[in-house]
């Protein structure tokens, strides 16, 4: 295990070395740079002001000398200076960390409590109107994309409420942000649920048919021992899988909804970092997503063999 | 058209009724404005942009500046600011400014004439003053300035090249404040120091500028506001939904289009919405220097090939404003009436037999039906570019041109444009003032930084150094007139239309001015107030 452990942590190093090879010359064959877009934001055709800017800003410098210095000051804990605001990374990206980490966790919640719970309910009671019920609810969460629903929600607020719940000030209180986030997070994890519970139903329905189901039954196991205790925990193999490829893809769902629930996370942020290529916050949150990503695959790997004692992973 | 004039003058009328000064200024609250984007920097001098300038001009002060209770910005309407007074010497070549004493910048130090000469000399490009901006969008503004003095701390003079009536204006703009000689260009582009009636209190990217009352503010008893707060709220949806929640007092500047307007009017009966135009105008780009349209007489059907109405009746429900490249009157002080207008080739209101005479040229060229000329037409890749586009690809169908639309990166437009890499482009102009200088010498002068088309004419260069000087305001208006007609001729950026949106306001907001002919100058806000 411990040979395991040191070969995952080795290639998780390597995934992001490669990860920030990528990122730095992709950045950088997209065309334009900061110091393009800060002369036509001005609307001016100098060519000579641009190049002072760039200069500036170290963007005549080889491309292999910007890489090391990125990756340089990243491993000692220097993330260099916005373009834009002309501050430190950090102090624009960590505090907009916690907001997003906030958004994404509350929404990773909410699909997870409805879409495990509802998918068991819907394959346990197969072919009955509450499993139509369902899976209508949830071919909607499928097909109906974030920013609609949220913006549905927005005027649904205004028209019944007089209210919009969008964040304009910063919340008071824990109570006060839990409310604040739950819409958005909702609205964002509604998606999700709806193919958690989709997985968890056909998964569910594979486990119900299996030998040691109908011995279990036999032996004269409740049905909620035989739902939850036989059948959920090897039907959850996929869901886990899933769960974890989800919480990678909610940073995508999560771009539309910080914009129209105007929430000041990172995800909006990287959006406008990437329209305005400001490279230091650019490369360092695409960075700090890779890193998240490979650590979920790691943990889902981790909750693979806790939830099935067969599987070991060999030294 | 006789309703788009009556809804601009109707607007007038009721914005004048409903700016009539109050008796019983209350002071305190907080204006909250929606934003709706993240503004490049929070230099007004080193940026070309609304976004900018909506949120800072109330950090600042002016030396001058047009009457902020007026709605249409002109010459005769300009009052002082930090100067108390001005003067001409003779040959009106020298303008000096006696400028206010006991004003403070807002980190407590004193404000005196070095002020106002490091800030020209910054902006006229003198070479130890380089490094206090780091972009000067507005340099070809002071290319006849050729030196700033000072005598004492209160008085300065700008010395001219020769005279120009239009220079007096051009300080009066919104884009025009008196920079800090002490503070660093990075503080100025995020958390500037001002003389102006707000301090900035914050400015966080993504999220809000807050602006607090300047207790110290050289004009007693103003602003009443005890802050300013603009969220950055990039959905405009989200912007509209919040304006009609009551989250915000007051929209973004030209926010509300046409059919959004009566949305907003439905769900917020008491909005108080002002139409106004834009002063930005949607023209074409026409690369003169390659194959094909280096033929003039190619240039010249393009000129006549445009219908300009199906432009205002698609895109804004019949509202945009016809005219040339200078705002058209009411609300334009030097644009062309409708009738002068009509003179000018493809402006007549006969399109067929404006068409008829571009098909004619295209003939003559050895295009036609089966033959027809095929191109691409660049724009922006942005609604508000590409929209227009279409509608032009469309009408250049009508021509034996089949035109293929380009959309381009947003970050590489002046680029593309600048290298000359393009056939025909569709373009969005704004004018920071409502003035022939500002226009002529920013967008067509052979030398300026923002003629990124690179249009060089030493005919027009010449009428444009010509009519600068003239101070008969009517003959000066002639000749703006005949620069206009040569550079319709000549296809230098054939104007469509001008732009007319609406900004909206809760009925608690007192006292606030839109100004008719810019949409960059009004936004000092001291004598807005908040009945509440």
């Amino acid at each position: 295990m411990g040979a395991y452990l040191t070969r995952r942590v080795l290639l998780m190093v390597l995934t992001l070395f490669g990860m920030s090879v990528l990122i730095f010359v992709m950045l950088r064959l997209v065309p334009g740079n900061i110091a393009d877009i800060l002369v036509d934001s001005a609307g001016i055709a100098d060519p000579k002001e641009k190049a002072k800017i760039a200069a500036e800003l170290g963007l005549d410098r080889p491309i292999f000398d910007q890489y090391l210095q990125w990756i340089g000051g990243l491993a000692r804990g220097d993330l260099g200076f916005a373009y834009v605001s002309e501050r430190p990374a950090l102090e624009e990206i960590a505090p907009r960390i916690p907001i997003s980490a906030k958004l994404a966790g509350l929404a990773l919640f909410f699909s997870v409590i409805l879409g495990v719970p509802l998918g068991v309910i819907s394959a346990v009671r197969q072919n009955s109107a509450i499993d139509y019920l369902l899976r209508i609810i949830s071919l909607s969460g499928l097909s109906l994309p974030s920013f609609w629903l949220g913006l549905l929600i927005l005027m649904a607020s205004v028209q019944w409420f007089g209210m919009i719940p969008i964040y304009t000030n910063e919340p008071r209180g824990f109570f006060d942000e839990l409310l604040l986030l739950s819409i958005p997070a909702a609205a964002v994890g509604f998606r999700s649920s709806a193919l958690i519970m989709r997985l968890t139903r056909s998964s569910m329905l594979e486990v119900l048919r299996q030998d040691y189901i109908r011995t279990a039954r036999s032996k004269g196991a409740s049905q909620t021992t035989v739902n939850y205790e036989h059948a959920l925990r090897n039907a959850l193999l996929p869901v886990v899988t899933i769960i974890g490829i989800e919480a990678a893809f909610l940073v995508g769902g999560l771009i539309v909804t910080e914009t129209v629930f105007n929430i000041p996370g990172v995800a909006r942020f990287l959006v406008e970092a990437i329209l305005w290529r400001d490279y230091p916050i650019v490369q360092n949150l695409v960075m700090l997503i890779a890193f998240c990503v490979v650590v979920v695959n790691f943990l889902v790997d981790m909750a693979y063999m806790a939830l099935d004692p067969r599987i070991k992973y060999a030294d | 058209m006789r309703n788009r004039l009556a809804i601009i003058a109707g607007g007038l009328a009721a914005a004048v009724v409903l700016s009539a000064p109050a008796f019983a200024q209350k002071q305190g609250g907080t204006l909250r404005v929606s934003h709706r984007d993240n503004p490049p920097s929070a230099s007004i001098h080193e940026e070309a942009t609304i976004s900018t300038n909506m949120p800072f001009m109330s950090v600042f002060n002016n030396l001058v500046m047009f009457d902020p209770k007026e709605k249409i910005n002109s010459p005769d309407k300009i009052v002082p600011e930090l100067a108390e007074s001005w003067s001409w010497n003779d040959n009106k070549t020298k303008l000096t400014f006696k400028l206010r004493s006991g004003v403070k910048w807002h980190d407590g130090k004193p404000f005196s004439s070095k002020d106002v000469k490091c800030t020209w000399d910054a902006l006229r490009g003198a070479d130890d003053k380089q490094e206090m901006i780091r972009k000067n969008p507005r340099k070809v503004w002071y290319k006849n300035l050729k030196e700033v003095a000072t005598n004492g701390d209160n008085e300065v003079t700008f010395t001219l090249e020769r005279e120009q009536p239009s220079f007096l204006s051009m300080l009066a703009a919104g884009y025009s404040p008196v920079y800090p000689c002490h503070v660093d260009s990075r503080t100025m582009r995020s958390k500037p120091i001002g003389t102006g009636p707000f301090k900035v209190a914050d400015f966080k990217r993504n999220e809000a500028i807050k602006l607090v009352r300047n207790p110290d503010y050289w004009k007693k008893g103003r602003p009443y506001l005890d802050a300013i707060e603009f969220k950055i709220v990039p959905n405009r949806s989200t912007r509209v939904l919040g304006f009609v929640a009551g989250e915000y007092d007051l929209t973004f500047d030209s926010d509300i289009t046409f059919p959004l307007l009566k949305d907003v009017k439905d769900q917020k009966k008491d909005a108080i919405c002002e139409a106004r135009p834009t002063n930005v105008h949607t023209n074409l780009l026409v690369n003169r220097d390659a194959p094909p349209f280096d033929n003039p007489k190619l240039r010249e059907a393009l000129v006549y090939s445009l219908d300009r109405k199906p432009f205002s009746d698609i895109l804004t429900q019949g509202n945009d404003l016809r005219g040339a490249t200078m705002l058209p009157p009411p609300a334009g002080v030097w644009g062309m009436t409708q009738d002068e207008l009509e003179k000018l080739p493809g402006f007549g209101p006969d399109t067929d037999k404006n068409r008829e005479i571009a098909r004619g040229i295209m003939k003559e060229l050895g295009y036609g039906p089966d033959k027809p000329l095929k191109i691409k037409v660049a724009t922006r890749n942005i609604a508000i570019y590409r929209d227009p586009a279409v509608i032009l690809i469309d009408q250049l169908k009508q021509i034996y041109i089949d035109a293929e639309l380009e959309p381009i990166d947003t970050t590489i437009w002046y680029n593309k444009i600048q290298q000359k890499n393009y056939q025909v482009g569709l373009n969005l102009t704004g004018a920071g003032l409502d003035d022939p200088d500002g226009v002529f010498y920013e967008n067509f002068y052979s030398t300026s930084d923002r003629n990124y088309t690179g249009y060089k004419n030493p005919e027009i260069d010449k009428m444009i150094d010509e009519q600068s000087g003239m101070t008969d305001v009517s003959k000066r208006k002639a000749m703006v007139t005949k620069i206009e007609q040569a550079l319709l001729k000549d296809a230098a950026r054939p104007p469509i239309s001008h732009g007319v949106a609406n900004t909206c306001w809760a009925p608690a907001v007192k006292d606030l001015v839109l100004q008719h002919n810019s949409i960059y100058n009004g936004w000092r806000l001291e004598d807005v107030w908040l009945d509440k």
